[in-house]
């Protein structure tokens, strides 16, 4: 049962072929090795013991029962752990006095969200460990929640930890003025005729990758290796190091198969340090498995702003200045990067637009709830919303089209490379030749023709029509940029090639795939540079024995960084197989061509030897070059100069009954720039699922939190991760303008639909509504609050009805018996 | 302890089996066929999925014992002499997955879809497959696969795959 595609034959490039994945055969056959998979003699079961509670000191614990029950080995809690514990990492201090309040992998004394960890139980099988999870008996002294941003920046908030002084973790400041890249922004503002202000809400997200997060440790003597469903086994691998104790070099991390991960899996957690510190402790293998409500409740969330941006611009609508003012829910502790998130928005504001002015200010604030973390586009679909939905709103007020607002004020593309007001240098793009393919990809005149008939016939359906032409900035990232702004870490990535003897060629990557099809496209980019066959390129990663050094795959940088990586290694390889042709055909390295795999003499038929064969008389050795190494084998780390600017224009046509509040979105439309393509199937793969997930925070995905602080949405009842009969059919396509910044021309896109789409389908929502008085309407649109604010007028943000839970509320019963004032909002704000 | 006797993808299985344990988990933890996988705890999003007696049903809403005397398929099971089936095939050819986390269960949810309509039309196989969550394709490419894999099992030609893009 394999997948055999045609063989290659001769020089054909792969890049720009529709490649078929061969990571397929065996994921559509279940031969697959997730973690949860994995079975090790003598392994025993963990099971987590979690607060039901946001905010509490741990008063007693009574585990004796947990301990009597049958096949539990051990029960052990915060205290048992305390010593060595340490703090989950933070790698990214983004203002020197952040405050981080440290973060244990298990509560020892106080804790912070419902569902943090207080006790483990391990046992013999899965469901012995959860059966005993119900006997530990753990008494709460219950402080009040902190759960509103606004509330708790306050002054004289409750607070959420209360040995620090405040909840606020940091104030980040750029100025672009102060940078010298852009005018002063408050004489911008002065001098504008017209100054447009709104609060925007980016709601509590759940990243929800389909594959629930397992862990595995196998102790062998002093070594120690960690299988995980991780997005970075590499960062991983020196965190937990440094958090356990355990040397480095005794520690192996192995991200076998993983099922997805969108930034929800790019994190050091709580449940793989405990696995690691049960398995010293006993000296036995241990998994981990969470259920699907655990991972909801205590995986990192996404997103959770508040924003206030500020827009102006003089009568004839060319923009003069923008200012942000964020306040982002950092959760009850910091993350790997958590403050990192919003910072990584705080450039890409200004979108594709030219402000002579730009001022971003963000405050991390802390809740009792589970801490946020990067989450598919990571800050920048944040910026995206607020300067897309701004610059719509800004039209309203100067009674213009948006899109020739958009146009008038966007870079043109003979203006590239081109540096903004927030200092970054975006390397090119043509955002004319994108938005006209848009416009007639989704029939836009006969669009407006039929708003005007709905409008003019006071139809109950009224349609919309919402833009979103954006930029994101990829390939994270240049190591340099990356020490400015204070992250812990380089943005390098390395490869490897391998050259076997009968010509078969072992590719080792730093990028660790978790469904984006790696295996297929660095066969693609390898074939292309050797000249062998793509099917005779094995694709090896995720396992730190093999792929010794990396930093894996999240901020779309797998092909602009990693795969850069893999065809700088290609290029040495080449460069070692020269010698030794040179050596063989005995001639000149001078007069040697490569083609297809081949050296030959120019301009000598027949002499053709090709690197397949070097990699056999390479392994015989008998014969090579002195002063050589009897190897053709290469590796490359590479470090980008700049990053990449992916761009693209995306329309949503969205209907609207005014009746009911049912939003439908009757066509979506996009046409992204993403560099050159290497292969096109997954790049349309790639824009597709992120069009979904942008979608899904428009229309259905939030997290919501009670007024104690429980996840009301801790389902996949409750939280809305959209089906198929939920999606509209998409109408996907391309420019293509090479990125200048690297050799494969390439510029992200894992992103992009994510980024884009979500403020085309509210700007589309409110173009059907705008003339009924809508001006805002809270995302998720759900049917209840398009309705409200179109009825009841403001942002229908209210939530449901009191004494119904469908939205939490302030209604909800409590858990804890504790509601205060400052938190009767709950999740609502 | 409760004895159970199933076919599951072609060979026989007599165990004892807890009465709580769910089919899935028997499947998984006692036969090792950890093809078929578990996503969620509430039946949503149907990655469990496998065939009872030629029905797709979500293996985390069935008890082992009620398989008891049943026939099982699994992901495992559906080739045939070392060939893909078509739906298999499909999906990997409409570039129908990426993680591959759901896929099996979107691949036993979409047999059944074209056993009881050989011709689904796009909304047939969106509303068909919706007790079935992927997070990563957006499901487009996953409704070509449907459908093209329909037109393969009915012997047609591909008339009925998305020619859209």
């Amino acid at each position: 049962m394999t997948l055999v595609d045609e063989p290659t034959t001769g020089p054909a490039k792969e890049i720009g072929q529709p490649r078929k994945r061969k990571e397929d055969a065996r994921l559509i056959t279940g031969r697959t090795t997730w973690t949860d998979n994995m079975v090790l003699p003598g392994m025993l079961h963990l099971a987590i013991v979690r607060s039901p509670v946001a905010h509490a000191r741990i008063t007693r614990a009574d585990v004796s029962a947990a301990q009597a029950a049958p096949n539990v080995v051990a029960v052990y809690t915060g205290r048992d752990f305390a010593d060595e514990q340490g703090s989950l990492p933070c790698a990214w201090p983004v203002t020197p006095d952040m405050v981080n309040p440290g973060h244990p992998s298990i509560a020892v004394e106080t804790v912070n969200h419902v569902g943090e960890a207080v006790a483990v139980i391990v046992a013999r099988s899965k469901t012995a460990a959860q059966d005993a999870v119900e006997l530990v008996d753990i008494d709460y002294d219950v402080l009040p929640p902190v759960l509103d941003m606004e509330e708790a920046v306050k002054d004289g908030a409750d607070l959420v930890h209360s040995h620090l002084t405040s909840n606020t973790s940091f104030h980040f400041v750029f100025d672009g003025g102060e940078a010298g890249a852009a005018a002063n922004t408050d004489q911008a503002f002065a001098d504008a005729d017209i100054v447009v202000s709104r609060r925007f809400v980016q709601q509590r997200l759940i990243p929800a990758f389909m594959e629930p997060r397992s862990a595995v440790v196998q102790p062998q003597g002093d070594n120690y290796t960690l299988w995980s469903s991780t997005q970075i086994p590499h960062i991983l691998r020196v965190m937990a190091a440094m958090v356990t104790g355990i040397p480095e070099h005794k520690l192996r991390v192995i991200a076998p198969d993983v099922g997805g991960g969108f930034g929800g899996k790019l994190q050091v957690i709580p449940e793989e340090i405990l696995c690691l510190l049960v398995a010293r402790r006993l000296g036995k293998p241990v998994k981990w498995t969470e259920s699907r409500s655990e991972s909801l409740m205590t995986a990192h969330h996404g997103r959770d702003q508040i924003q206030h941006i500020d827009i102006a611009a003089d009568r004839e609508g060319n923009v003069k200045g923008l200012k942000v003012r964020l306040l982002a829910d950092m959760g009850a502790y910091l993350r790997l990067v958590t403050p990192g998130v919003p910072i990584l928005g705080a450039f890409m504001f200004i979108g594709i637009y030219k402000f002579p002015a730009y001022r971003f200010e963000c405050d991390g604030v802390f809740t009792n709830k589970v801490p946020t973390d990067a989450y598919r586009g990571a800050g920048r679909p944040e910026a995206t919303f607020a300067v897309e939905r701004i610059m719509d709103e800004l039209a309203v007020e100067l009674d213009m089209d948006p899109l020739e607002l958009r146009r008038k004020n966007w870079i043109k593309a003979e203006e590239f490379p081109f540096t903004t007001a927030a200092g970054l240098t975006y390397d090119s793009g043509d955002y004319d030749t994108a938005t006209q393919a848009a416009l007639e990809l989704i029939g836009y005149d006969e669009l407006r023709a039929e708003q005007q008939r709905r409008r003019e016939s006071n139809d109950p359906v009224q349609l919309g029509i919402g833009f979103s032409t954006f930029t994101e900035m990829c390939g994270l990232a240049p190591s340099r940029v990356l020490g400015s702004l204070a992250y812990g870490a380089g943005g390098w990535e390395q490869a490897s090639i391998r050259m076997l003897p009968t010509g078969k060629v072992e590719v080792v990557t730093g990028s660790t795939p978790h469904g984006q099809g790696h295996e297929t496209s660095w066969s693609q980019l390898v074939a292309d540079e050797l000249g062998v066959p793509f099917e005779d390129i094995e694709v090896l990663h995720g396992d730190t024995s093999i792929s010794s050094r990396g930093m894996d795959t999240y901020g779309s940088r797998s092909l602009v960084v990693g795969g850069v990586a893999v065809v700088k290694a290609a290029e040495k390889v080449v460069a070692k197989a020269r010698k030794v042709a040179a050596h063989l055909l005995e001639a000149s390295e001078d007069d040697l061509e490569f083609s297809g795999g081949s050296f030959s003499v120019r301009g000598t038929p027949g002499t053709g030897l090709s690197i397949q064969e070097i990699a056999l008389a390479t392994f015989a050795a008998h014969n090579y070059p002195e002063g050589m190494e009897p190897s053709i084998d290469a590796e490359a780390t590479y470090d980008p100069e700049n990053f990449s600017f992916p761009h693209g224009t995306h329309i949503c046509a969205m209907e609207v009954d005014t009746e009911t509040g049912r939003v439908k979105i009757r066509k979506y439309a996009c046409v992204d720039d993403v560099g050159t393509i290497v292969n096109p199937l997954i790049v349309e793969g790639q824009i597709h699922g992120g069009l979904a997930q942008g979608i899904a925070q428009a229309l259905y995905e939030e997290a919501v939190y009670d007024a104690d602080g429980n996840l009301t949405t801790g389902t996949f009842v409750d939280y809305l991760v959209p089906s198929a009969a939920d999606l509209p059919h998409f109408d996907s396509g391309n420019t293509v303008h090479a990125a200048p910044g690297n050799p494969i021309g390439a510029k992200g896109v894992g992103e992009a639909g994510c980024i884009a789409a979500t403020p085309a389908v509210v700007n589309a929502a409110l173009d059907a509504v705008r003339h009924l008085g809508v001006s805002d309407i809270r995302m998720p649109l759900t049917p209840e609050r398009v309705w409200r604010a179109i009825h009841q007028g403001g942002d229908g943000g209210g939530r449901a009805t009191t004494g119904t839970t469908a939205y939490g509320g302030a209604s909800t019963e409590t858990t804890a018996g504790v509601s205060t004032d400052a938190s009767s909002l709950g999740g609502d704000r | 302890m409760t004895q159970i006797s199933v076919r599951v993808d072609g060979a026989s299985y007599s165990d004892d089996v807890e009465p709580r344990t769910l089919l899935v988990h028997y499947l998984r933890e006692q036969l090792g066929k950890v093809g078929t996988v578990v996503g969620c705890d509430t039946s949503n999003c149907g990655a469990c999925t496998v065939h009872l007696d030629g029905e797709a049903v979500k293996s985390c809403t069935v008890l082992a014992v009620q398989a008891d005397g049943c026939e099982v398929t699994t992901i495992e099971g559906i080739g045939r002499d070392g060939a893909l089936h078509p739906m298999q095939k499909a999906f990997h050819e409409m570039h129908g997955l990426q993680c591959g986390f759901c896929t099996p269960g979107m691949i036993m949810a979409s047999i059944d879809l074209v056993n009881d309509n050989p011709n689904p039309s796009e909304d047939e196989v969106r509303e068909g497959i919706e007790g079935n969550l992927c997070r990563c394709t957006g499901y487009q490419n996953i409704v070509r696969a449907v459908q093209q894999a329909a037109a393969e099992m009915s012997g047609g030609t591909a008339a009925a795959t998305g020619a859209q893009s």
